[in-house]
């Protein structure tokens, strides 16, 4: 199998596209059941849509957890604005864009590990891991 | 306006130009090799034909959009087309060179000659990417009508199948249609299947419960049918409440479904044999 990580650019909603579909072929690769998919590519879908949204452009990198226990990592990261208030931000239903404000806690909550670095004016970097049962 | 030196030389010497020219297109037919040897012969004949026709009138802007809409209507690829005009190019400077002119003469040949192709190439680029962007948009146009249809099945039931991504611009779309399409079928009950959605996200989740407010405002009703077991999952994990939207896992579930709400339901005039009800 493929382990080098799969860098997807995101500049427009066709990228986001691209990126989970990535995502969703990787997991499929690893042995990730149906439901997994789905969780892995949605997940990808809502990190790629907030970089286009909140920070116009920025990247995904899929890659595959090889250790001890072996998954699939996610990194998402832009140069963007950041998150001033990240308690805030994991929040369910808060959004400065008028949308569900559904996309970070729901990240967290279809992946097993989450992580998020932000700083204001310098962007933000999100890492999502699932793992093989 | 009188005609340049090197017009002067191209018409004087066409036969031997079209014999040069055909010789380095046939060379190159392999690139265009969808197209059959005698085809090629006529649409040469008639290219370098075109070409001649224009150099003899002056070079009008009139006659090179007529130029460029005869050759376009040729429906050669575009690799041919300005593969043409470049051997065109190419045979006329070796005749220039051939000619043994004085150095500066050449030059201004040379000149001449640019002045008389480019417009002639840069058009054809410019008029072949208009009509293809023309043609693209046409087919996106085509591609969004196709995108979200709304279908009136029976009496105050409708079914708008959805299937592939959506993105906003499909997402609008949803939205125009469905209102347009329950006022004007007086639909009251509207099944919106996502059997064919391959990712269900907090954005199309959003657009789809925005989607079914605004036909409860109009007096009917939205049911969400074909959930798939594993967007069933995801939904549920991005903690979305679909509130009082009701759901149904299969569209054969909605269809009863919205029959009951319409005081209606499925009856069989005679039990068919072998078929257990
Ligand atoms: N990459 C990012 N850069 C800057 N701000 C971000 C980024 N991602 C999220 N945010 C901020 O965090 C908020 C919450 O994000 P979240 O994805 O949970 O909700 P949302 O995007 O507003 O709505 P939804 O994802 O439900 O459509 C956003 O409204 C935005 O202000
Ligand atoms: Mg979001």
């Amino acid at each position: 199998m493929n382990i080098a990580p799969n860098r997807v650019e995101i500049h427009n909603e066709w990228d986001i596209v691209r990126a989970r579909q990535s995502g969703r072929e990787r997991a499929k690769e690893l042995g990730f059941g149906h439901v997994d998919q789905a969780r892995i590519a949605t997940a990808i879908s809502e990190l790629a849509r907030n970089i286009y949204l909140y920070a116009k452009h920025g990247e995904i990198i899929i890659s595959v957890i090889d250790g001890e226990k072996r998954g699939i990592s996610i990194i998402a990261e832009d140069n963007g604005p950041g998150i001033r208030d990240l308690r805030k931000a994991m929040e369910d239903g808060y959004t400065t864009s008028g949308g569900l404000g559904a996309g970070l806690p729901g990240v967290k909550r279809l992946m097993d590990d989450f992580d998020i670095v932000s700083e204001e004016g310098q962007g933000t970097k999100i890492t999502a891991k699932k793992y093989l049962r | 306006m009188e005609a340049a030196p090197v017009v002067t030389l191209i018409n004087k010497r066409r036969s031997e130009i079209v014999v040069r020219w055909k010789e380095y297109m046939e060379e190159r037919k392999d690139s265009s090799s969808i197209i059959d040897g005698r085809t090629i012969e006529t649409t040469n004949d008639n290219f370098v034909d075109l070409i001649f026709d224009y150099l003899a009138d002056n070079q009008s802007q009139d006659r090179l959009n007529n130029l460029m809409g005869r050759i376009l209507a040729l429906g050669w690829p575009l690799s041919y087309l300005t593969n043409g005009v470049h051997i065109f190019r190419r045979v006329v400077s070796t005749l220039i060179i051939e000619s043994e002119m004085e150095k500066a003469v050449i030059l201004d040949y040379f000149k001449a000659m640019e002045d008389l192709l480019d417009p002639i190439f840069n058009n054809l680029i410019e008029d072949a990417t208009s009509t293809w962007e023309n043609t693209v948009s046409i087919q996106k146009r085509a591609l969004m009508e196709l995108s979200a249809p709304l279908i009136p099945v029976m009496e105050y039931l409708a079914v708008m199948p959805l299937i592939g991504t959506i993105d906003t611009e499909r997402a609008k779309l949803i939205m125009e249609n469905l209102l347009e399409g329950v006022i004007a079928y007086r639909t009251e009950v509207v099944l919106i299947d996502i059997t064919g959605v391959p990712v269900v996200d907090t954005m199309v989740a959003h657009h789809i419960i925005q989607a079914a407010e605004a036909v409860r405002l109009v007096g009917s009703e939205c049911v969400l049918v074909g959930i798939r077991p594993e967007i069933a999952q995801t939904i549920v994990n991005l903690g979305i409440e679909l509130g009082e939207f009701p759901t149904k896992s299969t569209l054969k579930k909605g269809i009863e479904y919205a029959l009951e709400l319409t005081n209606r339901a499925i009856v069989y005039k005679d039990k068919p044999s072998g078929l257990r009800l």
